[in-house]
């Protein structure tokens, strides 16, 4: 009597612990983000206990699970566009914004202390300025001493959403530059390195090298980052405050699905290189679509100390409040 | 009863691990359909390698990149890991002393123990900026590729080497010390002719190891599209190209990474094929 009262005690026991594992919901894709979502469902687990897994793998790895229907949802650092969304049949609504800084390796310069302006960045990334004492390079920075060494670039090996929001800014530098996940670079000296940890790892050992990382590698390993001319003509020091300077001049509207490349903000202020990530949600599953936007309304109203702890950028309160509509017309709040 | 239910076992064993290569060549035979089709044997000769920015599912991909990087590459392992592996394997057989043999030949296997990543990480870190300070260039690149991979192939040469030379009947060798012979001479005419057979099939071995050889060759060949014009420029091979760009891939770029999966298959079957039915089924005969 007793054992089979174990027994269905434990067979409750289990069913109700798998029922509760199957509650929880999956999301991939863009790994820019990582850091801030793993803190977010890690603080949603403790104050909700509802659990929320979110695997890195890359932003086109997360736009194929979704479109395939792999996932409850993804995160894509490259928007699509509302075409493509109703093709897929997918939402979309940013998350949260983040940057890129140019961290370079050269001996004696140090954090900040390099500045770049706009038509430095765009010769330096397509070849035409090869050494560091090039004219258009040295003219900004008489105070520092730039060796006449070679130039090298270091760029993503993989397809990355942070690639292509490089690309997009460089392209509002120039327009020879295309806007891609992995275009060819055409700079004589380039060095290619796996994700965000493979460039830094390619910086840090090659001297006169320079290359575009997420504001939280650079950070994590102290390295050297440029000040990066904005569309102003001012030069501006990758920081917190010039970051979210940045996001307020984002033009995001719901009826577009929030499609916007936020690159290359106005504002005497604003940092040039920012970006904002999306998440990607499936029409048809209203009832997991609602589990996931009541994660991301939780986040946005408490989640803003630990993304700029992080080194990204909560989103203005507009937006949020854009966002929140925007799931309500689409009734999946 | 038992003896049946083992005899069934192990054939079971035997047969599904020809399965298994059977599977896996028609897999990637099939996936590749699509690339084959649109580029056929142009995928060889070709440089591009370009995804289309509005549809991902097309673009242009050649193969001669990677390929050109894979046998760059490998040859320049080869050239240095041979000559060391064979003067290991002659050093343990003919000329250390008794207390040494066992030494050397435990960190010679353990060498062959190391997780290549683990090549990798020390090639990146410590080893490519030695090599940036003695040949210029960035440190990533062929040479430091090609350097480490030798690294890691000559504990597999040595040991299938040493192996073989212990066959010499010491009858052959001691005749011909008494015939006058130096140890070179000993070396040079008794012991590499006798065990020639072994020391080709540990090349070919090597050298297929090499060929396949992923996780290391990522962290230092640079991983750039582009045909080195110098030793140390930095180029891509096949493994590193499927490697970083797998899980992004979609479409034709994904048919064409089975392509070139294919390819290097077909490459290292073909070479290990020859290694064990050539030479070393020589030696056993």
């Amino acid at each position: 009597m007793t054992f089979s009262k174990l027994l269905t005690t434990a067979l409750v026991a289990t069913v109700t612990l798998t029922a509760t594992n199957a509650d929880e919901l999956k999301g991939r894709g863009a790994s820019f983000p990582g850091p801030v979502y793993k803190a977010w469902t890690a603080d949603y687990f403790k104050a909700t206990k509802n659990q929320i897994n979110y695997t890195p793998t890359g932003s086109g790895d997360g736009i194929k699970s979704i479109t395939k229907r792999m996932v409850d949802f993804a995160g894509s650092d490259k928007p699509l566009k509302p075409k493509a969304l109703k093709k897929k049949k997918l939402f979309m609504f940013p998350a949260v914004v983040g940057s890129i800084v140019l961290a370079y390796n050269i001996d004696g310069v140090k954090d900040g202390e390099l500045k770049l302006s706009r038509a430095a960045v765009a010769a330096i990334f397509s070849g035409k300025a090869t050494n560091w004492d090039d004219e258009v390079i040295a003219k900004e920075n008489k105070d520092l001493k730039l060796p006449h060494e070679p130039i090298t670039i270091a760029v993503r090996a993989d397809k990355s959403g942070t690639t292509f929001n490089f690309t997009y800014f460089l392209n509002q530098l120039d327009d020879s530059f295309k806007v891609s996940k992995k275009p060819t670079w055409t700079a004589p000296k380039v060095v290619a390195g796996k994700s965000n940890s493979g460039v830094s790892a390619n910086i840090q050992q090659i001297k006169n090298s320079i290359g575009y990382i997420e504001y939280s590698f650079k950070e994590k390993l102290g390295l050297p980052a440029a000040q990066v001319e904005n569309k102003e003509g001012k030069f501006i020091n990758p920081t917190l405050e010039s970051f979210q300077d940045a996001a307020k001049y984002a033009e995001w509207t719901a009826d577009q699905d929030f499609y916007a490349v936020i690159g290359d903000p106005k504002g005497e202020t604003s940092y040039p290189i920012v970006a904002a990530t999306f998440i990607l949600l499936p029409t048809e599953k209203v009832d997991t679509n609602k589990k996931v936007t009541k994660f991301f309304d939780w986040a946005f109203a408490n989640g803003d100390k630990s993304a700029s702890d992080l080194g990204y950028v909560p989103l203005p309160k507009e937006t949020k409040d854009a966002i929140r509509k925007y799931w309500e017309t689409k009734g999946i709040k | 009863m038992g003896g049946k239910l083992f005899k069934n076992f192990s054939f079971f064993s035997a047969t599904l691990s020809f399965f298994i290569l059977v599977g896996i060549f028609s897999i990637l035979f099939s996936y590749a359909q699509d690339s084959l089709h649109e580029f056929g044997f142009d995928f060889l000769g070709s440089e591009v390698w370009e995804a289309d920015e509005d549809d991902e599912e097309l673009g242009v991909f050649g193969g001669y990149i990677p390929l050109v990087g894979t046998m760059l590459s490998t040859v320049i392992a080869m050239v240095i890991a041979t000559p060391l592996a064979m003067g290991i394997a002659i050093f343990l057989t003919e000329i250390a002393h008794k207390t040494l043999i066992k030494p050397v030949s435990i960190a010679i296997e353990l060498l062959a123990a190391i997780p290549s990543i683990i090549y990798g990480m020390w090639g990146l870190f410590y080893f490519a900026p030695i090599m940036q300070s003695a040949f210029g260039g960035n440190g990533v690149g062929l040479l430091t590729a090609g350097v480490v991979l030798a690294i890691m192939i000559i504990p597999f040469m040595a040991a299938i080497t040493r192996d073989s030379m212990n066959t010499v009947p010491d009858v052959l060798k001691e005749s011909a010390y008494a015939m006058g012979a130096t140890k070179f001479e000993v070396i040079k005419d008794v012991i590499m002719p006798y065990s020639k057979g072994g020391i080709i099939g540990s090349i070919i071995l090597a050298l297929g190891r090499a060929l396949g050889e992923t996780m290391a060759v990522a962290f230092l060949i640079g991983s750039v599209m582009q045909i080195p014009n110098k030793v140390t420029d930095a180029t891509t091979s096949i493994p590193v190209l499927l490697a970083n760009n797998f899980s992004e891939a979609e479409g034709l770029e994904m048919s064409s990474m089975y392509y070139l999966a294919l390819i290097l298959f077909v490459v290292s079957f073909a070479i290990i094929s020859i290694a064990k039915f050539y030479f070393l089924g020589k030696k056993v005969k």
